[in-house]
């Protein structure tokens, strides 16, 4: 029987209410719950998970909707009494912020006159029109918000580039600020290498393992997924190669990219080819052969961040960084346990880890992505299980795991399976300890199959710092004492699981050659605006996701939170009135 | 329109409301001010216009006591037979430059404050407190409350009057709020130091009133030594003086007015002149006195809340600490969120009224309709709370707040009027 509680006026964000639906959905006696906003997009939602009611019409888009499948009706009592508790609990929490809270534009510039950046966590819809205002007001923007429109995306970079301010994203999922982490990032040690990334899991990676040798990062600066794309013409990239150029504490320039379009990739290279600074380029995808003057070219992101250390310390660059041993004792495999389940929570990771397994099965290193498997060949799998696909109403694998322990669950009952290889990312925004999350799942597979005979290997690896809110050498610790093999990087992991059932990677050996002049001149020049971003700790004006105010403020930036709501609580009609009564 | 944009225009009406320049300058019977009150039998109520079987229990008893105060009945069966059929006029405060608290009834011989806007020339009306307890702006119309008023038409009404002239120009109320909102008042739901300024203002010539006898003497000083909420009515009238000045300025989205009948909330709004927008109140929440439970509670009633369209009451909770328990509110971080909350649906402060438990900012200054329907914040009033029954009178105080439905009306009768829509 399907239960509907509307709790009127009662706005959470979304990342809250999926947390608070597991919770509740714990409840002994509950089938099912979902609490969502009653947006039209959610009660669609609810409709497709067999949780729709009458009364759920009544739902507002500032209501909350509590819906309960459960055989036993005394049970809502409970789950009311739970989310009070939940809401409750957070409010007690929420109380001694050294923050002001605001809910407009007008009160989040009273409360911070010198904001430099925004950043926004709005729902996908709205997050254009709030960048929009961003800009107006003269802020760099953050998107972290995904499903905008590319023709929003390219207008809003236009409008931004014209302003000389910088939109990171839209889909922006990490950066670093002068030291201070920005949505899901690691810490990171301050340096002397300056990012520039269209990839989140990838800047991860990159910046975690600079850190983890010795060195460190002035800005990590994100693109978002599709800033290399036609249309886009990697207008954020370039601005944001020109601000580390004139940035005086970088001297070394790292760009990762996602695979982009030709005529843009050299457009960019073009740029880079034209910088004072010595520079690391990664396209995810492509295997480059050799390094061009000042531009010095990885195949994978362990190497990216080798080959910008060795840059930073002044070592002489190696002509092949993959160089190891990255065989495993004891693979005892059956016949049939001939293939690689790669599961990974993050997107970039499982880019690199198809780009290996690919190359290694002598089939190229191109990425594609269907339904989120970035690689499906020969009964090997990579599966990015934080595309659209898989977080639909869900919370992202690297802040909940119930749909890799799925996935876990599945590869160890195919018979086929030689390996899972995952991937741990630490930093904030993640969960406090995904390693004890994902271990039941984990033992229950390795011995399910050894039951059928059959010995199960798993590999990770952990992307994250000493410094992170999560323990580093705790979560490689509990990985490495439940019999998982742990790696440094996902560079290894991938040749390990490799190994194990017998592939390989062949590397080249690069050499280092003369850059051919660059085709234009560039204007290296940079606004005021620029300057300031990089020249000094971020102040931020969060829109939406209260949390991101957590590392912002452990780390020195100054914030403001601006609990964001949808305009009239999504009357489209007078918002549309609002909009003429200027 | 004659302005260049919204927020020009709406800048030009808090330009009046801080420019305002309110003097409590007499007391005079309704009647002489309030011309319409002498065309025959006429009350003026809270809110809205309203008729007669709509109203709910306190307005109606209001009215009785009202009819019984006038001698138009000289038994309730008398009073409720005329009402019934439709004898008297109902007009609302807001239509005559007056303002009422909860039924805000008044009839032609109810004393009232006068309030000059010196800034703009123009008057506002409220009717006396009468203190706690049975009262007839709570529905009460028993013996004691008709006497009081006789009392408050007789003795106290006059007294002031006289003592007010002694004055070199009358009382500046400005200054009066100032200093009484840094001693703890928001004017709504505590006046407590305001009614002590007056008090301590105008007693020096009360004394120097000549014939009056000691008697009276006595009963007016202890009745104003007595009414903590003495001033709100002061408050009342003076806010209205100020918001009916502004809204000379005819263009822009800055709430004018905010009054309920227990029925429906009604607002006007700069560029809307005269025109209400209404929706059906809420019913306030809060602390109730003992026996009493929110059950008893009456919708939400009066012309109270244009205090709070000044930019006090509710929207300067955090001036007034002592009550925000009492109006239910947890405690001072509660008052400090609901003041900045309110701020995010008002153009800007006003520095005549700096709040020290705010760091000094000014109270709220101008609502801006566009503002509450965008982020969905509606205003929030202090107010006491009636019983639903006749006659039963004040039985708690709490909150509430203005409907949304009535400021979405607002602008999008505006739109439609600008031509936009």
């Amino acid at each position: 029987m399907i239960y509907t509680i509307v709790k009127k006026n009662s706005y959470q964000d979304s990342i809250n209410l999926m947390l608070l639906t597991n919770s509740i959905s714990t409840i002994e006696g509950v089938n099912k719950a979902q609490i969502m906003m009653g947006t039209p997009a959610n009660k669609d939602i609810f409709k497709t998970a067999g949780l729709y009611s009458e009364e759920l019409e009544t739902a507002e888009s500032n209501d909350m909707a509590i819906v309960v499948d459960t055989d036993d009706e005394n049970k809502m009592s409970e789950v009311l009494e739970k989310v009070e508790q939940y809401l409750k609990d957070q409010s007690i929490s929420n109380k001694g912020n050294d923050f002001e809270t605001v809910r407009t534009w007008d009160r989040a510039k009273k409360a911070l006159p010198d904001a430099t950046l925004a950043l926004i966590s709005v729902p996908g819809q709205y997050a254009a029109e709030e960048a929009e205002k961003a800009l107006d007001l003269g802020l760099h923007t953050f998107i972290f918000s995904d499903n905008m429109p590319i023709e929003d995306e390219v207008r809003l970079k236009k409008k931004a580039h014209e302003k000389g301010l910088l939109v990171m994203g839209p889909d922006c999922g990490t950066g670093i600020l002068d030291g201070v982490p920005i949505a899901f990032a690691n810490v990171v040690k301050k340096g002397r290498i300056g990012i520039v990334g269209a990839s989140g899991t990838g800047i991860q990676e990159v910046t975690a393992i600079i850190d983890r040798l010795g060195e460190g990062v002035s800005h990590a600066i994100g693109t978002g997924g599709r800033d290399l794309k036609e249309p886009v013409g990697a207008i954020t990239m370039m601005d944001g190669i020109r601000a580390l150029e004139n940035h005086q504490q970088t001297d070394i320039i790292v760009v990762i990219s996602k695979p982009p379009a030709k005529e843009v990739r050299n457009e960019v290279v073009d740029l880079l080819h034209s910088v004072s600074k010595p520079v690391v380029t990664i396209f995810l995808g492509e295997k480059p052969t050799q390094h061009e003057g000042n531009v010095y070219q990885a195949y994978t992101l362990e190497e990216t961040a080798r080959i910008a250390v060795d840059l930073a310390k002044g070592n002489e660059i190696k002509a092949d960084y993959n160089q190891g041993n990255f065989e495993a004792a004891n693979t005892d495999l059956k016949p049939s346990q001939r293939t690689i389940k790669g599961l990974f929570s993050g997107g970039t990771l499982a880019s690199e880890a198809a780009v290996l397994i690919s190359d290694a099965l002598g089939l190229g290193s191109a990425i594609t992505n269907e339904d989120g498997y970035v690689l499906k060949k020969d009964g090997h799998i990579v599966v990015d299980l934080g595309d659209d696909k898989y977080t639909q109403g869900k919370p992202h694998p690297m802040i909940d795991p119930e749909t890799r322990a799925r996935f876990i669950d599945e590869a160890g009952a195919d018979e086929q399976t030689a390996v899972i290889l995952l991937d741990f990312v630490l930093g904030y925004g993640s969960h406090d300890d995904m390693a004890s999350a994902l271990l039941p799942s984990i033992q229950k597979a390795v011995s399910h199959a050894h039951n059928e005979g059959r010995t199960l290997h798993v590999v990770a690896s952990v992307c994250g710092t000493e410094t992170d809110p999560q323990d580093y050498q705790a979560q490689k610790k509990k990985l490495a004492e439940a019999g998982i093999i742990v790696k440094d990087s996902n560079n290894e992991a991938v040749r390990t699981a490799l190994a194990i059932v017998g592939l390989k990677v062949k590397d080249v050996q690069k050499a280092h050659v003369d850059a051919k002049a660059p085709a234009k001149a560039f204007d290296l020049t940079v606004s005021k605006e620029m300057e300031a971003l990089v020249n000094n700790k971020p102040s931020v004006i969060n829109v939406g996701l209260k949390s991101f105010t957590d590392s912002i403020t452990a780390y020195g930036g100054r914030v403001v939170q601006f609990d964001w709501r949808p305009i009239a609580g999504g009357n489209e009609k007078m918002r549309k009135i609002l909009a003429l009564l200027k | 329109m004659k302005y260049n944009s919204m927020d020009e225009a709406n800048r030009a009406v808090i330009e009046k409301i801080s420019g305002s320049a309110p003097f409590l300058v007499d007391v005079v019977p309704a009647k002489d001010k309030i011309k319409e009150l002498t065309e025959g039998k006429v009350l003026l109520h809270a809110g809205p216009p309203i008729k007669w079987e709509d109203m709910t229990g306190p307005m109606q008893g209001s009215c009785i006591g009202a009819a019984l105060f006038e001698g138009w009945a000289n038994t309730e069966e008398e009073a409720k037979q005329m009402l019934e059929n439709g004898e008297v006029t109902f007009i609302p405060c807001h239509h005559v430059n007056a303002v009422g608290p909860m039924g805000g009834i008044t009839s032609a011989n109810m004393p009232v404050f006068v309030v000059e806007n010196r800034s703009e020339g123009n008057e506002a009306y409220c009717i006396m407190n009468e203190g706690i307890g049975k009262v007839l702006r709570f529905g009460a119309y028993s013996e004691e409350v008709i006497n009081r008023l006789k009392w408050q038409k007789n003795v106290l009404g006059p007294t002031l009057s006289k003592a007010l002239k002694l004055t070199d120009n009358g009382l500046n109320l400005n200054v009066m709020i100032a200093k009484a909102i840094t001693m703890g008042d928001e004017f709504h739901q505590r006046n407590i130091a305001a009614s002590l300024i007056f008090l301590k203002e105008i007693s020096p010539y009360i004394v120097q009133v000549e014939d009056i006898d000691n008697k009276d003497l006595k009963d007016v000083i202890k009745f104003l030594a007595d009414t903590d909420q003495f001033f709100l009515n002061i408050a009342m009238a003076t806010s209205k003086a100020v918001l009916d000045g502004a809204r000379k300025i005819e263009e822009g989205t800055v709430v004018t007015a905010m009054c309920r009948n227990g029925k429906d909330f009604g607002i006007r709004i700069s560029g809307m002149g005269d025109e209400w927008f209404t929706a059906p109140v809420n019913t306030p929440q809060g602390l109730f006195f003992t026996g009493y439970s929110q059950d008893d509670a009456n919708p939400d009633i009066g012309d109270s809340a244009i205090t709070e369209t000044f930019g006090v009451g509710g929207m300067a909770m955090i001036a007034a600490p002592g009550v925000t328990r009492f109006v239910g509110a947890g405690g001072f971080s509660d008052a400090l969120t609901t003041s900045n909350d309110m701020m995010e649906i008002c153009i800007d402060q006003n520095s005549n009224f700096t709040i020290p438990t705010w760091d000094f900012q000014g109270a709220c200054l101008g609502i801006d309709a566009r503002k509450v329907v965008e982020t969905g914040i509606e205003p929030v009033i202090n107010t006491g709370i009636a019983h639903k029954q006749a006659g039963v009178g004040q039985v708690g105080a709490g909150t509430v707040r203005a409907p949304k439905e009535c400021f979405e009306k607002a602008l999008e009768a505006y739109a439609v009027k600008l031509g936009l829509i």
